[in-house]
């Protein structure tokens, strides 16, 4: 299995976590650890930046995981920026997962907001990770503006429905130069093997860990899923063929 | 148009018997839903669902954890101010009501604040009665200006404000605004709320649309269950909610649950709820809506609130005073009405960990406001 870099860091993991929603936080920890992930997202409005004891962070503590802030919570590229100004003092790292909704019922991610976001944390030397809807040519604006990669999503986040945008991240993954990461809706091992499988770069996970019943046993789940995905693609998945040959090729005529 | 024009177009009759004639089959269609509509929520509420109590309950319980994960979110009132110029027929700070008033000074509200600090809360509610010459805009923004170094999420539980002073305050720090609409009957709206500027009806149920427009970060609705049929006032309610939803598409929305509980005042419940019937309803509200965050108080008894944490409810408070002072000063007896469960902090978040939940503190920062 290929090595997937990003900017200047190589994973050997293509499963990417988030930090969210579990029982505790110990058993995040088992679950992220046994996933292998290397990249784990945290939301900088859960972790307590005046302490520098947060128990969240303390559970992160590993040379396994490099971490990602993400903005979760943000309507406007103005507060994004300065939430990402932040997250880079406290967090003392220039990755952000850049998140912007503006819609807290269904946290769909603003196009407009997030493209003007991205620009200027660029600018500031940020590596940018924006989640985005499964929209080929705002991929592409922001593959311009020079962000990392694109984290386009399957379905709405933590709804556990699958690549229901699998056209356009089928598009998006054909055009992209830069990773593409399939991140919110993935609820099952084979979604995640699906997106794998279809040439995407990694997936980010954490509703479907965090919530199943036994959080370490679905992380190794997905571990395995996500590596099998990946293992099929670089292989070359056979194709599948919707007919029967004919047994008189029409075209044998011309022989 | 505001919400105002919706709900006088309601009549409550007919709205009643919209509900009451249900049937099993209804419920049964509405439980084989992957999403309530309004109609479903009625069933769901009815006579004709207390059958299926456990079938709803399973459901609420999954679309929950979903959204929510194995979290329960904490926060605390910090009481301000038991000054009121209203009179309402089931409140203990009710201006006809005995009891000596106070509003907390500026180290009063610190020392408070250290208080629960200490305690570990991080999101806190602040709670007024009603004098608007006292404890108006310019308290309101003097204590957030006060708490802001304290809390990652400031929300409010005063009266209902214009638009432009939500704005100020949104300025200052403000996150949340919670406003009760108590009962949406508005007949017997005035029979309970007979004096003072809460007798407005229409000023109070437009009072999230004028939030909506200030562009609040989230607010707060609610019934107080026992005062009209609760029935009829919960579908009122998630009305209300439906309509706030598309308008305000920008604002987050919190419901609560308050059962009339005895205080200083005292009044007849005209439509009691039982505990398996709030049961049914908040896991209605979860059907009807799988964002929603339901919010639960320390009103409630504490056998309840363990068993709730799994079924629906996401955030909830503990270990609270409904006095102004009071967690400095306690047994002052100017409570707003008694609370039920008075475990500590420690006791309420060890019930949470055996649940098999994470007990959140923080889930905001004054930096992304």
């Amino acid at each position: 299995m290929r090595h997937l870099r990003i900017a200047n860091v190589e994973f050997s993991s293509r499963l990417f976590t988030g930090t969210g929603k579990f029982s505790a936080n110990d058993v995040m920890e088992k679950a992220l650890l046994t996933s292998g992930s290397e990249l784990v997202t945290v939301a900088l409005k859960r972790v307590d930046l005046q302490t520098d004891s947060d128990d969240i962070l303390r559970h992160l503590n590993h040379a396994q995981f490099n971490l990602l802030p993400n903005t979760s919570g943000v309507r406007t590229a103005k507060e994004a920026i300065f939430a990402a100004e932040l997250a880079r003092e406290a967090l003392e790292t220039n990755w952000l997962k850049l998140e912007i909704h503006p819609d807290p019922k269904y946290l769909m991610p603003d196009p407009i907001e997030t493209l003007k976001a991205a620009t200027e944390l660029v600018k500031k030397g940020f590596v940018v990770l924006p989640y985005v809807h499964a929209d080929p040519v705002l991929c592409k604006r922001l593959e311009d503006i020079g962000t990392a990669a694109v984290m386009p999503l399957g379905s709405p986040i933590g709804s556990n429905k699958g690549l229901r945008t699998k056209d356009f991240l089928e598009i998006i993954i054909d055009q992209s130069n830069v990773p593409v990461i399939v991140d919110a809706g993935i609820g099952a091992p084979s979604h995640a093997a699906m997106a794998m499988e279809m040439g995407a770069d990694a997936v980010l996970v954490n509703t479907a860990i965090a919530v199943a019943d036994d959080p370490v046993n679905m992380a190794l789940a997905f571990k395995m899923a996500v590596e099998a995905g990946r293992i099929a693609f670089e292989s070359k998945l056979g194709k599948t063929l919707s007919e029967a040959e004919a047994s008189s090729p029409l075209t044998a005529f011309l022989d | 148009m505001t919400f105002y024009d919706q709900i006088s177009e309601v009549n409550w009759t007919q709205l009643g018997d919209s509900i009451y004639s249900k049937t099993t089959a209804d419920v049964k269609g509405a439980l084989e839903k992957e999403q309530c509509d309004l109609e479903d929520f009625k069933a769901l509420i009815s006579p004709a669902a207390e059958p299926f109590l456990e079938l709803i309950a399973k459901k609420s319980h999954l679309k929950t954890q979903k959204r929510f994960g194995k979290t329960i979110q904490l926060y605390i009132p910090l009481y301000l101010s038991n000054e009121c110029q209203n009179i309402c027929t089931y409140c203990g700070f009710s201006m006809d009501v005995k009891i000596p008033r106070k509003t907390l000074l500026d180290h009063e509200i610190i020392e408070e604040a250290k208080i629960i600090k200490e305690m570990g809360y991080d999101h806190v509610l602040l709670v007024t009665g009603e004098a608007n010459k006292s404890v108006g805009l310019d308290y309101f923004k003097n204590a957030i200006r006060l708490l802001k170094p304290y809390f990652s999420n400031i929300a409010l539980e005063v009266q209902p404000m214009e638009q432009r002073d939500y704005e100020e305050l949104i300025a200052e720090g403000l996150n949340t605004v919670l406003v009760y609409q108590e009962t949406y009957n508005k007949t017997n709206y005035k029979i309970h709320h007979p004096k003072g500027k809460k007798s407005n009806y229409k000023y109070r149920v437009e009072t999230q649309d004028r939030l909506g427009q200030a562009k609040i970060h989230k607010m707060g609705l609610g019934v107080l269950i026992g005062l009209e049929d609760w029935r009829i006032d919960s579908v009122c309610n998630a009305m209300h909610l439906q309509y706030l939803e598309k308008w305000y598409w920008e604002s987050k929305f919190t419901v609560s649950f308050p059962r009339l509980r005895p205080c200083a005042g005292g009044v007849q419940l005209k439509s009691p709820i039982s505990d398996r019937q709030l049961v049914q309803l908040i896991c209605a509200y979860r059907l009807l809506n799988e964002e929603l965050e339901l919010s639960m108080s320390t009103r409630e008894s504490a056998l309840f609130r363990d068993n709730i944490i799994k079924l629906g409810i996401t955030s909830i408070s503990a270990d609270s005073k409904t006095d102004p002072g009071g967690y400095a000063n306690p047994k002052q007896n100017l409570e707003q009405f008694e609370i039920d469960d008075s475990r500590s902090t420690e006791e309420f978040i060890a019930v949470i960990k055996r649940k098999g939940y994470d007990p959140v503190f923080k889930d905001w920062d004054m930096s992304l406001q």
